[in-house]
């Protein structure tokens, strides 16, 4: 967009910087030259001083400089600034001009070459006549200078060329071209630099001379004006802080201004500028608070200054450049790093220059509606002399006139005419949505998503006005879902009418019937006249013809759209529009419904399809779809005929739109009691859609019978017996079986579980934990079918087993042969238990219970064998598998060989045995194994049997010192001779020392040593002889044998009578009656 | 004087809404939807914290007055939010009368009284628009009360 005159000018809006000239540089044709000048200009990055540089020539014109006004007193200023003033002092009065001179110090023609610089510097100073604007000289060497005090030569001249030049020694300076280039011009730079803020200084001190000069009744435009420029002189001084506090004093001083009609612009025009600057510095000393202040502050003052009614869309202009200026200082704070938040951020700003905008049109509008033969004034009233205004905010025809009376009020009604027909040919819309969109920008920036879908509608509707309709229906069409999925129908209905103005303006025909039907629908808020005229147009549609003109359209776009319309109906093209229906209200609402949740195979699935209309005139459909998988996918709904135009209504599953999941919440929240209606009418609410239901299969028809004797006995091989019975009327086919252990259950069973379908051989760890599908043939009906299946346990406890029974059937429905499959699964808990329980002990050969056994000496091990099943169970045999540290006194065969076992009985076992010395074993001696082979009594023949093993327990081995054995007979009889022999066996390896005696006892007679001493070499063995004489019949106590040995007190004669029998049994003296017994006595 | 009262579901659609005059409905529709940005954003910054010491009352939404909406009037709009997220928004004309924060406050809670009536009414279904005779008339009362 070109700059209009309400655009801030360029010079107002930049940064001041220091204005130097250079003169004497040759940078076309001149290499070193060039070097000096880029050195200067390019790559100024923020910490260079702020300066703008120029290279001009040395006898180059500047401004000539007004005389000096020595008194104001017949002064009477013309305005408050002139509109060149600030150009002036950015690019064409410089602060300093500096002359640039090749001279080094051993020049031979130095004299010459010292007067050609005066010459120079003479030129330069003539052109500056009046100004205070300083002058240097900069002269480029090829040596690089010695330092300084060193060069004798070089000061003298130095303060030679000085006078020459009649400059302060501060002024000159010298440039080594060297390879330090940008080294020393950026030291240079900083030296112009003090220079210039000299001479902006000196400027300050003389505009505030100025002051005492004035009056507060004729002056009251220079007090503006001089505190202005004092302020942007310091802002060239770089001296923002007193630039601000200059332009608050001149912001206030405007106004204070005397305003009237006339010079209401020119105030406004000063205002707007100094609260610019205001704000924006502002904004630079990071104080936006203040800025934002200031620009309130600014908008209150001015907002009630309109000025003239037959102008006022220029004030709408003039606030709504206000608003976007701050808008655009605002963003810029915030790229350098401000923070802008929700409610404070530069969204606002244009949002009010958009609305002033707004206003400025519909003011021009109401303003400018001058007839076609209303012509433009000639000659043109806004045409200047020089093409510009001499001051900022005046009105052309009446340039520094500055008498509130209207001399020649015919001027000043050519001046407006050509105003108001100028403001006619400004694109407004453009402008407004221009900032529109700048404020979209910004307030989805800070999280305002409806104010930026407000904002979008704005621009959707300005759009519209500027009947760029494409543009308009895509804006609106994108915003709409936002106002829907919230359920604002009156912001809805709005925009929807809009957009349907739209789409009958470009004859959009899917559009417009999609727009149509919701406006037609719940949603909409319009009135019931509005519904029947767009209903009708719909219809009108639907027939191929052309719908009636939407109300308040323009009337050359409706001619348009007409023409359009028409030619719609002849263009022979696909007229089937497909509408999914989800992402708005249509008027027609949809709901499906399946009867039940569930239906089993064999059944005929029933459902409804619900449909409501909400236009105020009948309808009428021409056809219904219904798609389905394994739920209902969609409906579709046929507005019209092929014949004409036809839209399809989609629904996506059972119905429902944008608007009905938070009807139905609602509905379900009330307890409103709804009024009974006639059985074949329902209450719309009411109707919850089902858009899915299961399909399941097909109810069996057989009975599964399971049929063993639990508890299972571990590792045994279970037998469970399964009948299938099929009740079913034809033949069932393709029958299989899964049985095993039901999934899921801990992991560690299905270790320790196993099936097989063989009972005759155990199972082992390959087996699976469940069979599946075991094929079993077909069944006829009726029939019986019996399955036997193993399953071996290796753990106690109980499991689930599941058996499950799949078959396939032919049935008839409807006609239609289909086949079904059907199963059926019957579960059971068997629990598994311990057949038996198996008891080991030591006894002595005495029978008597050992704690520990003694080396070398023979001992019995008794295995008991309790039988824990409720079912008899069959020992076929059991075997004693010994440890190599033990050796069987006797034969190890089975006594218990086909033993059967009732519950509650037991088997026992009685081995001998005898251990070897082996020392001092920690924990004891391995005994071996004991294995039992089992199986249930009523098992078959062909069962295998289990062997259970059963780990012995260790025994503590022990050595004693003195083994005493007794060879006696196995009975006496009275008064007959009765030979005891006892063996003592040194088991030491030492000499033993052995005290031995008898104790008489009354039962007995005895001949023999009674008490004796002897010594056992070590490992040999000494026999003692005894006859005892029995006296008494009966289990008799015989006389006790006492053995003492010296070397050894523990070994005590307790510990002997474990080894020694203590009685006999006597029998009495009995008749000689055969043979047999005499040889026996 | 209150110029436009609205009653916002938790769901964040309009529940009740009036305002005078009534030729500009429209605008003031778009008023109180754009407030819900703040009103979104105040209630998120509470946060679940504090619940008993919560403030209802959310103050001033935006500090703008809306020059043109209604042409030579200057309108402030006011927040408040009940325990349950229904949504008070009030727009008032401050151009005549600068209200002061207690009375802005006051009128909120008369009006969550009334609410809180309506929603004894065993009649109606929390949820529904709100059509009570009692609750139009002291809005009504509001509007006109202060000017």
């Amino acid at each position: 967009m070109s700059p209009t005159q309400w655009d801030f000018p360029v010079e107002l809006c930049c940064r001041p910087m220091a204005f130097v000239t250079l003169t004497g540089l040759d940078v076309v044709y001149n290499a070193v030259h060039r070097a000096v000048w880029d050195a200067f200009c390019a790559n100024r990055r923020a910490d260079r001083v702020p300066i703008s540089f120029k290279v001009l020539p040395g006898d180059h014109e500047y401004p000539k400089c007004r005389p000096k006004r020595t008194s104001y007193e017949w002064y009477i200023p013309k305005g408050i600034l002139k509109t060149g003033w600030m150009n002036k002092h950015l690019n064409l009065v410089p602060a300093l001009v500096v002359v640039f001179y090749e001279l080094d110090w051993d020049e031979p023609q130095w004299k010459e070459k010292q007067s050609e610089c005066a010459t120079r510097v003479e030129i330069v100073r003539q052109s500056l006549q009046g100004r205070n604007t300083k002058v240097a000289v900069v002269l480029i060497q090829k040596k690089t200078p010695l330092p300084p005090g060193e060069d004798v030569t070089a000061s003298e001249r130095a303060a030679a060329l000085c006078n020459a030049c009649e400059l302060s020694g501060k002024s000159l300076f010298v440039l080594p071209h060297t390879d330090h280039l940008v080294g020393y011009i950026i030291r240079l730079e900083n030296a112009f630099y003090e220079h210039a803020q000299t001479y902006y200084y000196t400027e300050i001190r003389r505009v505030k001379s100025h002051k005492e000069f004035l009056n507060k009744t004729t002056h009251q435009l220079l007090f503006v004006r001089h505190q202005f420029k004092i302020a942007f002189f310091s802002e060239l001084k770089q001296d923002t802080q007193n630039a601000l506090k200059n332009y608050r004093t001149a912001y206030n001083l405007v106004h204070e201004l005397r305003a009237h009609e006339t010079n209401i612009l020119e105030i406004k025009t000063m205002a707007g500028f100094i609260n610019y600057k205001i704000c924006r510095l502002c904004f630079q000393h990071n104080t936006p608070l203040d800025a934002i202040a200031q620009f309130r502050k600014h908008i209150d003052l001015c907002k009630k200054k309109i000025g003239s009614a037959e102008l006022s869309f220029e004030h709408a202009a003039w606030m709504s450049k206000q608003f976007q200026a701050f808008g655009d200082l605002f963003d810029e704070a915030i790229k350098l790093g401000l923070t802008a938040i929700q409610t404070q951020n530069p969204g606002f700003y244009y949002q009010q220059a958009a609305y002033y905008a707004q206003e400025r049109k519909q003011l021009a509008k109401s303003l400018c509606n001058h007839e076609a033969s209303v012509t433009y004034p000639n000659p043109d009233p806004l045409e200047t002399q020089t093409g510009v205004l001499d001051f900022y905010g005046q009105r052309s025809w009446r340039q520094g006139i500055l008498s509130f009376d209207l001399s020649d009020p015919e001027k000043e009604k050519v001046g407006v005419l050509a105003i108001q027909l100028k403001e006619r040919s400004v694109v407004h819309s453009e402008m407004i949505i221009t900032l529109l969109s700048n404020a979209v920008a910004q307030f989805k920036k800070y999280k305002c998503p409806r104010m930026k879908s407000h904002l979008m509608v704005q621009m959707g509707e300005e759009y519209y006005y500027a009947k760029d309709y494409t543009k308009a229906l895509k804006l609106l069409d994108y915003v709409m879902c936002d106002y829907r999925s919230e359920g604002w129908w009156t912001l809805l209905t709005s925009i929807l009418t809009t957009a349907l103005k739209c789409s009958y303006l470009m004859a959009q025909l899917k559009d417009y019937i999609t727009y149509s039907l919701e406006l037609l629908g719940r949603a909409s808020t319009l009135k019931d006249d509005q519904k029947s005229r767009i209903e009708k147009n719909l219809i009108n549609v639907l027939m191929n013809e052309s719908p009636d003109p939407e109300p308040d359209c323009d009337v050359l776009a409706v001619k348009t759209a007409q023409k359009l319309w028409s030619d719609r109906i002849s263009l022979a093209g696909s007229n089937v529009f497909t509408i999914g229906v989800q992402d708005f209200v249509p008027f027609v609402q949809c709901k499906a419904k399946f009867h039940a949740p569930s239906f089993h195979v064999d059944v005929p699935v029933r459902f409804d399809i619900y449909l409501k209309a909400d236009c105020p005139h009948p309808i009428r459909f021409s056809k219904l779809c219904v798609s389905f998988n394994n739920q209902i996918t969609s409906v579709d709904l046929v507005l019209g005929h092929e014949t004409g135009r036809c839209v399809v209504l989609n629904w996506q599953g059972g119905g429902g739109d944008a608007a009905s999941s938070q009807e139905a919440l609602q509905a379900s929240r009330s307890f409103k009691r709804r009024p009974r209606l006639p059985d074949n009418e329902l209450h719309w609410d009411s109707i919850v859609i089902q858009a899915s239901t299961m399909i399941i299969s097909r109810v069996p028809n057989i009975s599964v019978h399971l049929r063993h004797d639990p508890p299972a006995l571990t590792n045994e091989m279970y037998c469970l017996v399964v009948t299938v019975e099929s009740h079913e009327k034809t033949q069932i086919r393709d029958v299989k079986l899964t049985a095993g252990l039901k999934p899921g259950q801990d992991a560690n069973l299905t270790q320790k579980t196993h099936m097989s379908l063989h009972g005759t051989e155990l199972c082992d760890e390959s087996y699976p934990a469940l069979l599946t599908d075991i094929p079993v043939g077909d069944l006829h009906p009726g029939e019986k079918l019996e399955k036997m299946l193993y399953v071996r346990c290796g753990t106690v406890g109980s499991r689930m087993f599941l058996v499950y029974v799949s078959y396939l059937i032919n049935t008839t429905i409807e006609d239609k042969e289909i086949v079904c499959k059907c199963h059926k699964d019957e579960t059971v808990t068997i629990e598994t238990v311990f057949p038996f329980d198996v008891a080991v002990k030591f006894v002595s050969t005495k029978f008597e219970h050992l704690e520990r056994v003694y080396a070398d000496i023979p001992f019995l091990l008794m295995t008991d064998l309790l039988s824990a099943s409720p079912w008899a169970l069959t020992i076929v045999s059991s075997e004693l598998q010994l440890a190599p540290s033990m050796t069987p006194v006797d034969q190890l065969e089975s006594q218990v060989d086909k033993v059967v076992l009732q519950t509650g009985e037991s088997a026992s076992e009685c081995f001998c045995l005898r251990c070897p010395s082996v020392g001092n074993v920690e924990g004891g001696v391995a005994t071996g194994h004991y294995i039992i082979s089992w199986k249930r009594t009523s098992a078959m023949g062909n069962v295998p049997v289990i062997s259970t093993v059963i780990t012995l327990p260790h025994v503590i081995v022990e050595n004693i010192p003195l083994h005493v054995n007794a060879d006696l007979p196995s009975f006496g009889r009275v008064r007959e001779s009765l030979p005891v022999k006892y063996h003592l066996q040194n088991k030491t390896n030492l000499v033993q020392d052995v005290e031995i005696s008898v104790e008489p006892s009354d039962a007995f007679m005895f001949s023999g040593l009674k008490q004796i001493r002897l010594r056992i070499l070590p490992g040999t063995e000494q026999e003692m002889l005894y006859n005892f004489y029995p006296l008494m019949a009966g289990y008799q106590q015989l006389p006790s044998l006492n053995v003492n040995l010296l070397r050894f007190p523990h070994f005590t004669n307790q510990l002997l009578r474990r080894f020694i029998p203590t009685s006999i049994f006597v029998k009495p003296q009995g008749r000689l009656v055969d043979d047999t017994s005499i040889a026996a006595a | 004087m209150a110029v436009c009262v609205a009653v916002i579901a938790k769901e964040n659609y309009p529940l009740y809404i009036r305002s005078i005059p009534t030729e500009n409905e429209l605008k003031f529709h778009y008023m109180v939807h754009t407030s819900l940005d703040v009103v979104d954003e105040k209630i998120s910054a509470m946060g679940k914290a504090l619940v008993d010491q919560r403030e209802l009352y959310l103050g001033l939404l935006y500090p703008t007055e809306d020059y043109k909406v209604y042409p030579s009037h200057q309108l402030c709009r006011y927040g408040y939010v009940t325990n349950s997220k229904v949504k008070f928004v009030m727009v008032v004309d401050s151009s005549n009368t600068a209200l002061r924060d207690n009375e802005i406050r006051s009128m909120f809670r008369k009006l969550h009284n009334s609410y809180t009536d309506v929603m004894c009414n065993p009649f109606y279904n929390p949820g529904d628009r709100i059509h009570s005779r009692a609750f139009d008339s002291m809005v009504t009362s509001m509007m006109i009360q202060v000017c």
